[in-house]
């Protein structure tokens, strides 16, 4: 057993760490208050790999591992949550299903431009009556010649509007329930392909988020991805891999909170003392960094397991689970620690409480998580 | 065209000094990193190979540690490197580490060689000039911006009061002054690759240096000892609204601080 | 013969004030040593300046005027700077850390097989001469002497550090003039322009006040608001790292342990929040002014007197401030 990442990974932590202190901190705060996607760090990312960095060189990817990019999105979230979703959501809902269940052609025409990051990626499967029971799916798609025919809503979609590629569920047969339900590569610019609202958001603001309105829009029959009825398959697979970047996203925020809250603890005099000097923080401190640690362990296995080809979906949904219970916890005390200027804007821990949040909930809520653990342990697995 | 970088590994500049109980710099828990200066050399260097090919070769004198910022480099676009380790270097002043590094980048039989006009460490701004006088080779020192033309370069060379474009013949030296280039963040792929790359590690006896000839003993500059700077106190934060808080300012610049 | 010799770099018939500082210094050293205090003037059409330098100390002036020695060039000035402590053989040698003494030492500590030490700060006149300089960007301080057989000793000279000595009018130094063949010199570099500022602004380095500018300025063209208070106290205007990465100044106005090392009478740093590295560039100013309106930044613990505000309200009531204050003076 080796706790050690190896010297590439430490590199990436260094590179992506640099680039974030240099690049996206700075603007963080504006951004959020904004609600202002930038585009141009997106692009930055791209010209450094970042944006394929688990997919083979033959697809434009940068030929890593999901260790080294759990990594990077936790060194993004560190500064900046919503860039750190952008980029979980471009890899692992985005980009994954195609990499996993498409045909060759699919990966050379979709995964390259999206590896490259010349082009974005997103994940359509929430509907309005269709959150964690993605088995109600009422999106449906139908065959008409050699063309399908989308009718139906998405919401809560993350890197919506920005994104140009979608991968998208819709129910091909509404009698087979959960078998019933196939996944479809859609391209922004589609005819009959819109965008409806646009969520405003308590964190994450910066990142995007919107519906998505399918009036028979027809793609064509070699957009369908993976095979008929395999769609709730797919999905399921990509929230396995998925859960890994949100773990890895809060594990990011509570470090960044975490960091500021023992840097403000060291500085800030009370009483004659600096706050760390007392035990009431010190304490505070010392939970707060042992959760961390313990949820960086979880979310490293999982994607360890995942590179090892290793079962990892218990692992993953546990590391989702208690990262994201970490991150709204060690974001609160950050802003207990921080008192009167921790509540305002002008410190960042205020940001990074809102955004650990949505960790919670997203890429199924906390209670799935556990029915999903529970689900793995009752079978033995 | 062949690329020699003289690559030093310094700490973080936001590193904060302290001394050991035996007064020397307390190296315990500093970030190492490639110094600045020598990562504008390093970044112009790669830019070179891209326009005109060639290719990027990296000398360092250091130990294993500094093996971490030679593949920095390489993740960034260095070709290969080359590094000289050997525990008789420990203690030597900038005469016997540039006789060293002479003997280094003349083996890679450069046709341009760029270093930082100092680092942020010792910053003694010397090893590079003293490297040319040895190599007998022209340079310009502290420049801005190198243009390559047929056998030979004009570089801009920073002046205290602006700068000036000096010509010489290549091979010559270039000493990176900030702005010389903006390094790139190393790619995925660059990383992935610089594990890959050849790193000739060398001793003192590979490159025909008598190991007696180097180190404190032979240091033209010797050290006594090291201290650090009495720390400042904080004054005072001037109070009340920012007209009069501003207006106290002044009053006390001009007649506590008297500095204006 | 022997002597402590001071580099006396001029520049459009003038001196810099680091020349008077260094003969300041170098008179002290050279008496402890019981030695000579020599000055050299190497250009052209600097012979006239020789009075400027006995009165400030100097025993001998060693003049090497020549028309060809208008421009600063490596070989050149390394050439008849290597005949001329060749033939005299000085004790020590004190350049200005300037762009020229940073390029002129270092070739000439490798032509004379001796030690350098640059960007000197102090010098502890015992039985051992010590000499201290910063490393790690001032963080640190390291005292070092020179090894017995290290002659000529040769130091660069941080400028503001040492003190001028006070000028005696009409003390005389015995002038000697010196020539050299140029020609016999090999020309490795040539000046093929040389683009000086346009801004008549006083360079960071030898300011006596400096206004530095950081994240809290938002763009470009706030700074505008820091030359216009830099105006009114003749200061030079720096910026901090960050600034100078937004792309919203120069490179070379970066104050810092990566850019220039500033120690002014009064230092002025507005909406910077003090990092290290930027602290490291200006810690050793004597009086230091934060301006920020983050109550916790770092820059608080270092200044002598700070304001807790928006710079923006602060910044406009401090130019009228000063206008007042130095129209009163």
């Amino acid at each position: 057993m080796d706790f050690l990442l190896n010297e590439e990974q430490e590199m990436m932590r260094k590179v992506v760490r640099d680039f974030a202190l240099n690049e996206v901190e700075p603007g963080a705060a504006e951004r959020d208050e904004t609600e202002h996607f930038d585009r141009s760090l997106y692009a930055q990312m791209a010209e450094m790999g970042l944006t394929g960095i688990p997919w083979p060189e033959a697809y434009g990817g940068a030929g890593s591992d999901n260790l080294s990019y759990a990594i990077t999105v936790e060194e993004l979230s560190r500064v900046d949550a919503s860039l750190g979703v952008t980029l979980s959501a471009h890899v692992s809902l985005g980009s994954y299903p195609i990499y996993g269940y498409g045909s060759e052609a699919q990966k050379q025409k979709f995964l390259r431009p999206l590896a490259e990051g010349t082009k974005m990626g997103a994940f359509g499967l929430t509907e309005p009556y269709a959150g964690s029971d993605a088995g109600g799916t009422r999106t449906t798609a139908v065959l008409n010649g050699n063309e399908w025919v989308i009718n139906g809503n998405k919401i809560f979609i993350t890197n919506g509007g920005e994104a140009e590629i979608y991968v998208v569920f819709a129910a091909t047969d509404k009698s087979k329930g959960h078998k019933g339900i196939s996944a479809f590569i859609i391209e922004k610019g589609t005819p009959g392909f819109s965008f409806g609202k646009k969520e405003k958001k308590l964190g994450i603001r910066s990142s995007t988020t919107y519906e998505l309105v399918f009036e028979d829009c027809r793609i064509p029959a070699e957009n369908l991805l993976g095979e008929v009825g395999q769609g709730f398959k797919i999905a399921m697979s990509t929230l396995d891999g998925g859960r890994v970047g949100i773990a890895a996203q809060a594990l990011g925020i509570a470090q960044g909170a975490y960091d500021k809250a023992l840097e403000y603890a060291q500085q800030r005099v009370q009483f004659g003392k600096s706050l760390a000097e007392m035990q009431a923080i010190q304490f505070k401190l010392a939970d707060m960094a042992t959760k961390i640690e313990a949820a960086r362990l979880l979310t490293y296995q999982a994607a360890f397991r995942k590179d090892k080809g290793l079962p990892y979906g218990k692992f993953s949904a546990m590391a989702k689970l208690y990262a994201s219970d970490t991150a709204m916890e060690v974001t609160t005390d950050a802003v207990q620690i921080f008192g009167g200027y921790g509540y305002t804007r002008d410190f960042p821990v205020e940001r990074m409480m809102r955004d650990a949040k949505i960790t919670q909930i997203y890429e199924g809520t906390n209670e799935i998580q556990r029915v999903v653990i529970a689900g793995n342990i009752l079978k033995g697995k | 065209m062949r690329i020699v970088v003289c690559m030093k590994q310094t700490f973080d500049t936001e590193a904060k000094i302290a001394l050991t109980a035996d007064g020397l710099i307390d190296s315990t828990g500093v970030t190492l990193v490639v110094d600045p200066y020598s990562e504008f050399a390093v970044e112009k260097g790669i830019q070179f190979k891209e326009k005109f090919g060639g290719e990027v070769v990296i000398v360092c004198i250091g130990d294993t540690q500094a093996e971490t910022a030679i593949r920095q480099c390489m993740a960034m676009g260095a070709d290969r490197a080359v590094i000289v380790t050997d525990p008789a270097m420990d203690g030597s002043d900038q005469s016997a580490t540039a006789r060293v590094l002479a003997k280094a980048v003349i083996s890679q039989e450069p046709d341009i060689i760029l270093g930082g006009f100092k680092s942020v460490d010792s910053g003694s701004a010397q090893v590079m000039l003293r490297l040319a006088e040895i190599l007998n080779l022209p340079h310009v020192n502290v420049v801005t911006n190198i243009e390559i033309g047929e056998g030979k370069a004009i570089a801009t060379r920073e002046l205290d009061d602006g700068v000036e474009l000096v010509e010489v013949s290549l091979p010559a030296i270039f000493t990176a002054q900030q702005g010389l280039a903006e390094p790139r963040y190393p790619s995925v792929k660059g990383i992935m690759q610089a594990k890959k790359k050849e790193l000739k590690r060398l001793t003192l006896a590979d490159l025909d240096i008598d190991p007696t000839s180097v180190g404190p003993a032979n240091a033209k500059v010797k050290i006594h000892g090291l201290t650090l700077p009495a720390p400042r106190k904080g004054g005072r934060i001037i109070g009340g609204e920012i007209p009069e808080a501003t207006a106290d300012l002044v009053k006390a610049l001009r007649d506590e601080a008297k500095v204006i | 013969m022997a002597g402590v010799w001071v580099f006396a770099e001029a520049k459009d018939g003038k001196f810099r004030r680091v020349i008077l500082e260094m003969l300041g210094e170098a008179r002290k050293f050279a008496d402890h040593l019981g030695e000579e205090l020599w000055a050299v003037l190497v250009g052209s059409n600097v012979a006239e300046l020789s009075s400027l330098l006995g009165e400030h100390g100097a025993d001998k002036v060693l003049v090497m005027d020549n028309p060809n020695l208008a421009a600063y060039t490596t070989d050149v000035y390394a050439g008849v700077t290597l005949g001329l402590i060749n033939t005299y053989q000085p004790t020590a040698v004190l350049f200005a850390n300037s762009n020229m003494g940073r390029d002129l030492a270092p070739i000439l500590a490798q032509k004379l097989d001796t030690g350098l030490i640059t960007d000197l700060t102090g010098i502890t006149y015992g039985p051992e001469i010590l000499f201290k300089r910063p490393i790690y960007a001032g963080k640190a301080l390291v005292e070092l002497s020179f090894a017995a057989n290290a002659r000529p000793m040769l130091l660069t000279i941080r400028p503001k550090v040492f003190t001028p000595a006070e000028p005696q009018t009409g003390r005389q130094a015995e002038v000697i003039t010196a020539s050299a063949d140029l020609n016999a010199l090999t020309l490795r570099q040539v000046i093929k322009d040389v683009i000086r500022k346009a801004s008549t602004r006083v360079d960071l380095t030898e300011a006596d006040i400096v206004i530095s500018g950081g994240r809290g300025m938002k763009n470009p063209e706030n700074f505008k608001i820091l030359e216009e208070v830099a105006d009114i106290l003749g200061a030079a205007v720096g910026a901090s790292r960050a600034a100078v990465d937004e792309g919203w100044r120069e490179p070379q106005y970066q104050v810092g342990q990566t850019g220039k090392v500033v120690s002014p009478q009064l230092y002025i740093a507005v909406g910077i929040s003090g990092a290290i590295q930027h602290l490291a560039g200006m810690n050793s100013s004597k009086c230091i002014v934060a301006i920020n309106k983050d109550p916790e930044a770092e820059i608080f613990k270092v200044a002598d007197y700070g304001i807790v505000g928006d710079l923006f309200q602060v910044i406009p009531i401090l130019k009228q401030e000063l206008q007042q204050a130095l129209a009163s003076a």
